[in-house]
């Protein structure tokens, strides 16, 4: 299923980008060779993948980051090696894209190219115990402003639907009925939904493409 | 579960003031509570409300003014330096008695400082923050699910007493998720006469004003105030009180410190030491009773902060200086972890005391 060079992962605000990003380039690392991980986040200075550096780095997996990311320099910045996403076609490239349509902005340099090169898939995260995407309108409202400012289709949407360290199985099992909904409404196909690995065992079987998930440190 | 929704902090704020009936928000970006104004500007649009973004903090707190004037439930947040600039306000809203809810979720200072979690303004937001005599009532939530039912509860104290009510909270309580229950209860907003509504011509005009020209007035309105502050004092007073019912070693914290410490006293007390804890909710009115109590019983005090020894002189006041008081901190945007917290109960236990 995981068949494309380049994965951007984008959604709402607060919706797991991040987390789900980290996951994926772990478990695409495991296939591949050459595997980098860039944060394009323009929004939010806390919660970054620069925080799983260490991680990253013991797999093997190249970190493209501003160098201000997760610093105190609370400015929207870029990252200098941003080309390389784009330009060597051997690597394979997990985007964790900023929130909103505002996160989706910084899409512009490179979705051009991306689009030519046609090898690619463009998610939505999304997760229905979230505040503002509850139900299929709200959830859709926010994705179409994500997809217009990124200028480039969404091409599947991964539920990833949690209600942070007291997740049941059963809130998991609730949030798929809706992540259905808002794929077909969009016209997507659901990619995965994602579950904390404590979680596997009560789910496996009953989730179509279930992705596990290891969590990023959380605050005290 | 499912009932339940996954917050930040930030965003349980805004919400929590939306259930209450708070229909305009006027606010300036500031990192770490952003959120609040971005939530507020996609949801108070579409049910009636307004959300403006202001030219300045000075310009939002202001806004905040002329609302409570006409009687209805408003509110402004910022970070610390943000809310250095609405001191002026701040002491306006007081002179004049207007309720409104202020939020803080502070960062590290002094000056421009930083973007990460601090309490280091302990001092301006429990000495009223302003110029002039007076008090603003000021809520520390240590979750969650405390921002949003202490937002509800600071727009019920603030009708009640015509006072400003503040929100004091850590770059971290505005940052962090957890799932919170939305199904609060809102006491609504109480007739206000004094509101400037239009007389309709059927009564006198009401005045909104903190000028007063002739000094035995305005002694008799400071005077009349602290009166109405004695009640809140006595009446609406909040803490947590934990594990305190045998304990020798009392440690005291609010907000993120409470959650840090409450780790090191469970700890402590799987290593033997009888350590309890008691967490201010109202950090004023500052909940003197327990810790006047509790000076009569344990050893020592130790004040976990996020700044450098705020609350520890209110403590040395509540206990009238009759325990030692020691200072366990990290400051700058630094937290202190459970570990730094358990080596000073460790000290204080083996010290019996005596300093």
């Amino acid at each position: 299923m995981m068949d494309k060079r380049v994965y951007l992962l984008c959604g709402h605000y607060g919706s797991g980008k991040t987390n789900v990003a980290v996951n994926l380039a772990l478990a695409l690392k495991k296939e591949r060779k050459k595997v980098a991980i860039a944060d394009l986040d323009i929004v939010n200075p806390y919660f970054r993948t620069k925080d799983s550096a260490a991680e990253l780095s013991a797999a093997g997996i190249t970190l493209i980051a501003s160098e201000y990311a997760g610093s105190n320099v609370d400015i929207p910045a870029l990252p200098q090696q941003l080309y390389q996403l784009t330009d060597d076609k051997d690597l394979t490239a997990v985007i964790d894209v900023g929130g909103d349509d505002r996160g989706a902005l910084a899409l512009g340099r490179i979705a051009p190219a991306l689009k030519e090169e046609q090898n690619y898939e463009m998610w939505a995260v999304i997760n229905r115990y979230r505040p503002l995407t509850p139900d299929v309108p709200s959830t859709l409202e926010v994705l179409r402003e994500v997809e217009a400012a990124g200028g480039l289709p969404l091409t599947g949407i991964v539920n990833n639907s949690n209600l942070g360290a007291v997740t049941t199985p059963e809130d998991i099992l609730a949030s798929v009925e809706y992540a259905e909904a808002v794929a077909k409404a969009a016209g997507l196909p659901l990619a995965m939904t994602t579950a904390e690995a404590r979680l596997e065992p009560a789910l496996s079987g009953k989730i179509e493409n279930l992705f596990p998930l290891t969590l990023q440190k959380r605050p005290v | 579960m499912a009932d339940k929704v996954l917050m930040k902090g930030n965003e349980a704020i805004a919400e929590a003031a939306i259930i209450a009936g708070c229909r305009h928000y006027f606010g300036y970006p500031i990192t770490p509570q952003t959120e609040i104004a971005a939530y507020m500007a996609k949801k108070m649009p579409k049910i009636g409300g307004v959300f403006l973004q202001a030219e300045s903090e000075i310009a939002a707190i202001n806004m905040v003014y002329g609302v409570a004037s006409a009687g209805k439930r408003v509110m402004t947040s910022s970070s610390s330096p943000g809310v250095s600039l609405k001191g002026e306000g701040l002491s306006y809203l007081a002179g004049a008695d207007l309720p409104s809810l202020i939020v803080n979720v502070q960062r590290g200072g002094p000056g421009l400082g930083g973007i990460q979690p601090s309490q280091s303004d302990y001092f301006q937001a429990t000495r009223g923050g302003g110029h002039g005599d007076y008090h603003m009532i000021v809520l520390a939530p240590a979750s969650v699910q405390e921002m949003a039912e202490l937002t509800i509860k600071g727009f019920e104290l603030a009708d009640t007493y015509r006072m400003t009510s503040m929100i004091l909270a850590d770059g971290t309580m505005g940052q962090m998720m957890e799932p919170v229950a939305l199904d609060l209860k809102v006491n609504p907003a109480p007739e206000k006469p004094w509101a400037t509504t239009g007389t309709k011509l059927q009564r006198e005009h009401n005045i909104i004003n903190s000028l007063s020209l002739i000094p035995e007035e305005l002694e008799k309105f400071n005077f009349d105030r602290y009166e109405r502050y004695k009640i809140v004092e006595e009446k609406e007073t909040m803490y947590e009180e934990y594990m305190m019912e045998d304990a020798d070693i009392c440690v005291t914290a609010f907000g993120i410190a409470a959650r840090v410490s409450k780790n090191a006293v469970d700890e402590a007390r799987k290593r033997g030491i009888k350590a309890g804890m008691i967490r201010p909710i109202t950090l004023w009115p500052f909940p003197v009773a327990p810790f006047a109590k509790a000076a009569d019983k344990v050893k020592e005090f130790i004040s976990v902060e996020l700044s450098m020894g705020q609350m520890i002189e209110d403590v040395k006041l509540a206990t009238s200086c009759k325990r030692p008081v020691t200072l366990c901190n990290r400051a700058g945007g630094m937290i202190p972890d459970p570990e730094q917290v358990l080596r000073a109960i460790e000290a204080a236990a083996k010290n019996g005391g005596v300093r």
